[in-house]
């Protein structure tokens, strides 16, 4: 067994950048300004985490997968895996071994470290870590301020490995100092000074010395600390205690740009490290949330294909800048809205159950005697009219172009209009779809399109989940 | 098949419509009352409790069934069927009563169709989100889908669109039965707020309730209930793929109105429909469903819609009136009275008695139906004897 670590990683950062001048409450003195990452409306941590998987798999064998860990603090089911809807969403194979992390800020490095234990003790030949929050906060207030919405995903491996992770320390803490119970509907804080030094301090700093006592080195042996925390100042005081140089050894934790993205937030700061780093660079990465996790990645020359797949810096750049609060309100469902839209009785479970290969794992089929490829599964092939003589194919990572729009105002979207579109996929099948992260103006006949995984509808209250399709961006980055 | 298994065997000798509308206060059976015993009374039957062997049925939001026009008319001991087939419900309802004569089985049947949408609590036909994959969408979104591709390639526009609601809001100006009975100008469907791109308000139909009947008979007992009765000369069904999904659809046509034409067409031994049919009353729940309907019917050339649009056609005083009575703009479209409301058109068209609406000379009429997502459709050619 050789180093273990990340051979390919990817990050998902939604398109809507929410104005912090829109919530209000800042700090003005302080220089208010800046903007915080937010779901769409049909976006949750289930959907953003197989938007960063597919990117991270995209030309890896599936078939090599064999585990895949979910990290959320918000997936949106207390009972049901989210992690085995997410691998059927990146279609992975029947036996790969699924767990969710969940309940705290620090399952993204939980997730990791499982990864990594798999991958180690020959277990998984490679282990897929995705980590996603889009975390409730209570409307206008400063959780609200602070958090962002994103998703990370690491594919740990033992070849081509770009990142090696080294020694680890994990402390647990038993704390209420941030939390969400059952019946909870947004993230609840102690005061926040007890919070900031009882909480997050205390714990991370811990972590950090008990890792620079085992691997007897010290700040200056790192390229930067990588490390979680609550809010654009604490850091700081963190850096200080540990010997690391404020200015230049600690990575940009992305306030005022993302926001704490929760479980997947140290991911994507160890992402964005990563994209941007050489061969041979190290890394102090430190996790917090009820104890800590503090580990040593050093990077090797295979760090340079990191950055060929889209990450941080991506999706830094693709952004919409969006200040209508009153609609970030109904998108998060905060809006009493005389057409909720989580009504009604929901889809039959029955049928989900015998659609999820085209709806979730998004495949069509191609007629084995004419060559037509279509969608959704028919028994009897529009064209040559065989019966029951198709192969299934995968849809989810070609490209498309729109046959067909129209601009639905009367759908009951909650952004109106609704854009839906007849899609022809490379290939040849015809798929009905929504488009999203669009607005009607740059709908075009012919454009190309890509496919993104989304909450359709939340009828009966669950969120349905199916694809849609979205313009193709050449984003320079 | 034999194409003209049913050519001229059969003849409406009786029609009646109630008036369409929101019926707030009349039930279900209040219309198909109304509807029926203006169809007796048209028809000279005085004792429909003998007279009328068999009872077909369309409706597609029907609270009982077909209990619900056998309770009305008291219609029992024989038998009373129900068909569904999306907007074209009614016609297909026609279609059994027309085989049921030529097949030599009856003397006299009656055909009802008939809706009561606004018995739903819903002022427009519901967003219906059904499955896993279910868009929000609505009837006006999936009839606008050919819209973009046909703009482009044709160079249509909004504006042609707009000119047939015109068009079909004067006609209904001019029918007694029409729900909507308002005249306006390009500018105000131009201006109406968006249902469905490029769809405004007034480019499509309302939802209204209503029923219509017609009394069936064998072409040799005709003249016993009266001189001026109108044969039916073909009658078709055709079903399409759904153009969501069809890999080989291009978005400039609806499949089944050419299926169906083409069928109808080889029934009645029509060759050129655009001289041969002389008034026709076709579905236009969207503007633009009756703009590709002129060409899928072979009215016009697949892109020239617009110049006849241009050159009025289609109005009322033009070479091929559409829509003489104001079409689904004008009476709304309760599902299963639309196919026999038209036909109660053309049948007084032929005979004349369309009043200020009346099409000079015309003798053979067509309709149409169109319904889905389209993927069915309905076609009713009548002539007089």
């Amino acid at each position: 067994m050789g180093d273990v670590g990340i051979r390919s990683q990817a990050a998902y950062i939604p398109m809507l950048r929410l104005s912090l001048a829109a919530i209000g409450g800042g700090r003005k003195a302080r220089g208010g300004s800046g903007e915080r990452a937010i779901a769409y409306f049909d976006e949750d941590a289930v959907t953003m985490a197989v938007a960063a998987g597919a990117a991270c798999l995209e030309g890896v064998d599936r078939g090599e997968v064999d585990a895949l860990y979910f990290a959320s603090t918000s997936y949106p089911y207390r009972e049901k895996q989210g992690a085995a809807l997410i691998a059927k969403a990146l279609d992975l194979h029947r036996e790969v071994a699924t767990a969710d992390v969940s309940d705290s800020t620090r399952a993204g490095t939980v997730a990791v470290r499982a990864a990594l234990d798999a991958v180690r003790a020959g277990t998984a030949r490679n282990a897929l870590v995705v980590a996603a929050d889009a975390r409730p906060a209570p409307p206008r207030s400063p959780l609200e301020r602070n958090f962002g919405d994103a998703a990370v995903a690491f594919l740990i491996g033992s070849e081509n490995v770009a990142a090696v992770f080294d020694e680890q320390v994990s402390l647990a803490e038993e704390i209420i100092d941030v939390w969400r119970t059952e019946w909870d509907r947004f993230v609840r804080s102690w005061e926040e000074r007890f919070v900031v030094e009882r909480g997050y301090a205390e714990n991370i700093i811990e972590a950090i010395r008990a890792l620079l006592k085992k691997t007897g080195a010290s700040a200056a042996d790192f390229t930067k600390l990588v490390a979680y925390t609550p809010d654009a100042r604490s850091i700081a005081a963190v850096a200080r205690a540990v010997g690391f140089d404020g200015k230049t050894q600690v990575q940009d934790t992305l306030f005022g740009r993302v926001g704490n993205c929760g479980a997947a937030f140290a991911p994507l700061l160890l992402a964005a490290a990563l994209e941007q780093s050489r061969e041979g660079e190290r890394f102090l990465w430190a996790n917090y949330g009820d104890g800590a996790d503090a580990m040593v990645v050093h990077t090797t020359p295979a760090v340079a294909q990191l950055a060929r797949r889209r990450g941080v810096q991506w999706h830094l750049a693709r952004k919409r800048e969006f200040s209508d609060y009153e609609r970030y309100l109904n998108f998060r469902n905060l809006y009493p809205d005389d057409n909720d839209r989580r009504g009604g009785q929901g889809v039959s479970a029955t049928v989900h159950y015998r659609d999820r290969n085209e709806d979730i794992a998004f495949h069509g089929f191609r007629c084995r005697r004419c060559g037509t490829e279509q969608f959704p599964f028919q028994r009897v092939c529009f064209q040559c009219f065989a019966r029951d003589d198709f192969d299934e194919i995968r849809l989810a990572d070609r490209l498309g172009k729109v046959m067909s729009f129209t601009f639905d105002y009367f759908a009951g979207s909650p952004d109106p209009p609704l854009i839906v579109t007849t899609i022809e996929v490379d290939g040849g099948a015809r798929v009905y779809l929504q488009m999203t992260d669009a607005t009607a103006q740059e709908v075009k006949l012919d454009m190309p399109v890509e496919f993104t995984f989304r909450k359709i509808h939340e009828y009966g209250g669950t969120p349905n989940y199916f694809w849609k399709c979205t313009p193709v961006r050449n984003i320079a980055w | 098949m034999n194409p003209e298994a049913i050519r001229d065997k059969v003849a409406i000798v009786g029609m009646g419509c109630c008036k369409f509308g929101e019926n707030w206060d009349q039930a279900p059976e209040d219309m198909i009352v109304e509807a029926a015993f203006e169809a007796y009374e048209d028809a000279g039957i005085e004792d429909p409790q003998k007279q009328i062997e068999a009872v077909f049925c369309g409706a597609v939001y029907p609270s009982k069934g077909t209990a619900e026009v056998a309770d009305a008319l008291k219609l029992f001991g024989r038998p009373v069927s129900m068909v569904q087939n999306y907007c074209a419900t009614g016609t297909d309802a026609l279609r059994y009563g027309v085989f049921a004569v030529a097949c030599g089985m009856y003397d006299t049947v009656m055909v009802v169709g008939f809706d009561k949408p606004k018995d739903r609590g819903v002022s427009g036909p519901s967003a219906v989100t059904a499955g896993v994959r279910g868009l929000p969408m609505t009837p006006a979104g999936w009839f606008a889908l050919c819209a973009a591709r046909y703009f482009e390639t044709y160079g249509a526009s909004r504006e042609d669109l707009a000119k047939i609601a015109v068009k079909n809001h004067h006609n209904g100006t001019l029918a007694p039965k029409s729900m909507i009975k308002r005249e306006i100008t390009v500018e105000d469907v131009l201006q109406a707020p968006i249902i469905s791109w490029p769809f405004g308000l007034y480019d499509c139909c309302a939802q209204s309730d209503g029923a219509a009947v017609a009394i069936l008979t064998r072409r040799e007992l005709a003249k016993s209930f009266r001189n001026d009765y109108v044969l039916i000369r073909a009658v078709s069904i055709a079903l399409g793929p759904n153009p969501q999904a069809d890999p080989s659809f291009d978005f400039l046509r609806w499949k089944p109105t050419i299926y169906a034409a083409q069928d109808a067409y080889r029934q009645a031994g029509i060759a050129n429909p655009a001289k041969e049919i002389h008034v026709a009353q076709v579905h236009d729940c969207f503007t633009l469903t009756e703009l590709l309907t002129y060409e899928d019917l072979g009215f016009a050339e697949k892109g020239s819609a617009k110049e006849h649009i241009a050159a009025g056609t289609f109005q009322l005083n033009g070479e091929l009136p559409v829509n003489t009575d104001g079409g689904l703009k004008s009476f709304g479209h309760p599902t299963g009275a639309t196919g026999i409301r038209m036909l109660y058109e053309n049948y007084k068209q032929l005979q004349g008695k369309a009043g200020p609406r009346q099409v000079k000379n015309a003798t053979v009429a067509l309709s149409h139906n169109l319904g889905g997502a389209p993927q069915t459709c309905g076609v009713v050619i009548v002539t007089m004897p």
